[in-house]
């Protein structure tokens, strides 16, 4: 202490050099009691800057909603997101039953529309957590999962087991261990593919997202081939697989894909803290004692989970994710993991169930919700690319 | 200590950096002086495990940064690069705390915002603390990632021309601060400038490399005089006494 005393009496002169505040020292950081002595140290002299630890101190906290008014927002989208949400449920599950109020066939209805409600809530939280996570690992708000092909790339797998074992190829897709296998095939190719693919062999983001809508691109046209190459019995069976949609969903698979999506939810959740740091890049990651390399691997290993379970259920969908994700970036307008997934989640449930309510009882076209939506999302896409006006 | 052994870098056949061999010891502050492209932020950059290493090693304070897990490291060791730009938005305050990252993991204490504050403060970055990173001039920015690294409070820091962009008084101010930080805290500062003066004012030793080499590892006096200095940066540089040290003019 006297040391910096002196010292600043020789540097004297610069009033800058009084105002010093005091420097970061070494305390123990879990030792709150260590904080009023030190301040009252270096700085005791100057009672007018940091030093004051209970007032200013007190207010000065460092949060992912920076003040009142952010938060308030973040309550009112949340609110009006949740108001919306239920809302719509209601309406899909009530709306014009054509039975009898209680009787068998109205349970059988109630069961049905249910079955599909369930369907949406997965593959939205499949979709938002998948795009929220794989944006913050490739460090990008513009490509997704779904641009980036993962989609298409299950498609592709299905449609090969079916091209290459036949009758017995559909008969291997069919079942809830198969079910596994492809995921568990899906998670190996989609891992080692896109961590090759991103591991800055293609940092330019223009290549990059070329690669990935060519490769999306291109996996299509493939099983578009091998799907005709196809008998009419083994087409048959294999568009019942693949152009699920929400109407239409594969609920067998919903017993397991629900669990699955929640543990992964789980998982993400938990690593909330450690991907906000992530979002900040690979040099900053590394320097905050990260494996950036590690972490990039287990977060698409998750990512690709995520999008086979949503795949199997209604099929490939290139911008829903994007859609959620960028409307929960500008309302919530965090870093925060933890506050982004809920508000993405809730985007995404809201939009399906709202144009599957609309598609179904007003225009009488449920199968269509994944098309609409899909036009939609991409259109917000190019709008998205256009007003920034770059990548 | 900060030692590096037969250290290189091949970014192709025609450019590589090192093979360096030299030791920075531990507490002061030590300025990496050199031409553009001299291999000065390759360097700094290795020793902070932000790019691999072809051969060599390099140990900080005994521990290996390839092989010592980045948590470890990310306790003992900070670094700040040239660049920096993050994709996220973020406040002033935001961002410094995400220097605490390495000991609160993601959860800020009392103790944290304490920490957070006062690099704040340090950088003279209180009135602009809740403002958004793209809402700063370029100096206030490259203050605020400053303010980051020295929260992370390690004991040894690693800053890439983090005078850039700073006008006089905030320049002199923050190697004043550093300074501070190195003569009471006992930190090791490893810091890359441009102004040969600054590094003679303020720094313990200067390194100088030149062409991926090493050419010169001394105090400010042993290197500012004419013939040094004019064969580091291929410049007639002429040093003068002025008061406060040697000064070398150049214009
Ligand atoms: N990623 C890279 N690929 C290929 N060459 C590179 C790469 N990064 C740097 N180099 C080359 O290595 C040499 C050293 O670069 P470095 O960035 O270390 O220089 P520097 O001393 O920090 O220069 P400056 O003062 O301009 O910051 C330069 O010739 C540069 O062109
Ligand atoms: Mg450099």
């Amino acid at each position: 202490m006297t040391k910096q005393t002196t010292e600043q009496t020789e540097q004297a002169g610069s009033a800058a050099q009084r105002r010093t505040p005091p420097l970061p020292g070494r305390r123990d950081p879990s030792d709150p009691q260590a904080i009023p002595t030190t301040a009252a140290g270096p700085s005791g002299e100057n009672p007018g800057a940091a030093s004051a630890p209970e007032s200013p101190a007190a207010q000065r906290r460092s949060g992912p909603l920076t003040d009142r008014k952010h938060l308030r927002t973040y309550v009112l989208v949340m609110s009006l997101l949740g108001l919306l949400a239920v809302g719509f449920t209601l309406a899909v599950i009530f709306y014009s039953n054509p039975t009898e109020f209680g009787s068998e066939g109205w349970w059988v209805i109630l069961q049905m529309r249910s079955e599909s409600l369930l369907t949406i809530a997965v593959v939205a939280l499949c979709h938002t957590m998948a795009t929220i996570a794989f944006q913050t690992a490739v460090n990008n708000r513009i490509i997704t999962p779904g641009i980036m092909g993962f989609g298409s790339l299950y498609t592709a797998i299905q449609t090969g087991f079916v091209y290459v074992f036949g009758m017995a190829g559909v008969t291997m897709l069919v079942g809830v261990p198969q079910f596994f296998l492809q995921m568990a095939v899906m998670m190996l190719v989609a891992t080692v593919l896109y961590t090759w693919l991103l591991s800055g062999k293609f940092s330019n983001i223009h290549i990059m997202l070329l690669v990935g809508v060519v490769l999306g691109g291109t996996l299509g046209s493939l099983s578009n081939f091998m799907q005709r190459m196809l008998t009419p019995s083994e087409f048959d069976v294999l568009t019942a697989r693949l152009f699920g949609n929400i109407s239409n969903a594969r609920a067998e698979y919903l017993p397991y894909a629900i669990p699955i999506a929640l543990a992964v939810t789980a998982v993400l959740w938990l690593w909330g803290p450690r991907l906000n740091a992530l979002s900040l890049g690979r040099t900053a990651a590394t320097n905050l004692g990260l494996n950036h390399k590690r972490e990039v691997i287990k977060i698409l290993a998750l990512v690709s989970i995520l999008i086979s379970m949503a795949t199997a259920l209604v099929g490939p969908m290139m911008f829903l994710g994007f859609l959620t994700v960028m409307l929960a970036y500008q309302c919530a307008d965090t870093y925060s993991h933890r506050l982004l997934f809920p508000m993405g989640f809730l985007f995404g449930y809201t939009i399906l169930t709202g144009s599957y309510f609309i598609l179904r009882h007003v225009w009488d076209a449920g199968g269509a919700v994944t098309v609409i939506v899909e036009l939609i999302g991409g259109i917000a896409f190019l709008i998205f690319l256009l007003r920034k006006g770059r990548l | 200590m900060i030692s590096l052994t037969e250290v290189s870098k091949d970014y192709s056949e025609k450019v590589t950096i090192g093979p360096v061999t030299t030791q920075i010891e531990a507490g002061g502050i030590t300025a990496l002086v050199g031409p553009n492209g001299a291999g000065k932020s390759t360097i700094l950059t290795m020793i902070g495990r932000l790019l691999d290493i072809d051969s060599g090693q390099i140990t900080v304070a005994g521990h290996d940064v390839v092989n010592t897990p980045s948590k470890a490291i990310a306790k003992i060791l900070s670094v700040l690069r040239q660049e920096n730009h993050f994709v996220t938005r973020l406040t002033v305050r935001q961002l410094v705390g995400f220097g605490r990252y390495p000991h609160s993991r993601g959860r800020l204490t009392l103790g944290d915002e304490k920490y957070i504050s006062e690099a704040i403060d340090f950088l003279d970055l209180t009135d602009l603390e809740n403002r958004y990173l793209d809402q700063l001039s370029g100096g206030q920015r490259q203050r605020a990632y400053v303010a980051m690294v020295l929260a992370q409070n390690t004991d040894y820091v690693l800053l890439d021309e983090p005078l850039n962009n700073l006008d006089m008084q905030h320049a002199v101010q923050m190697m004043q601060q550093l300074r501070r930080a190195a003569d009471e805290l006992g930190r090791t500062v490893v810091i890359v400038l441009h102004d040969i003066n600054f590094a003679a004012r303020y720094s313990d030793k200067i390194l100088a490399m030149k062409d991926g080499q090493v050419v010169q590892h001394g105090t400010p006096e042993e290197i500012m005089t004419d013939e040094i200095l004019s064969e580091i940066f291929n410049t007639e540089v002429s040093v003068i006494d002025a008061p406060g040290g040697p000064l070398a003019v150049y214009y």
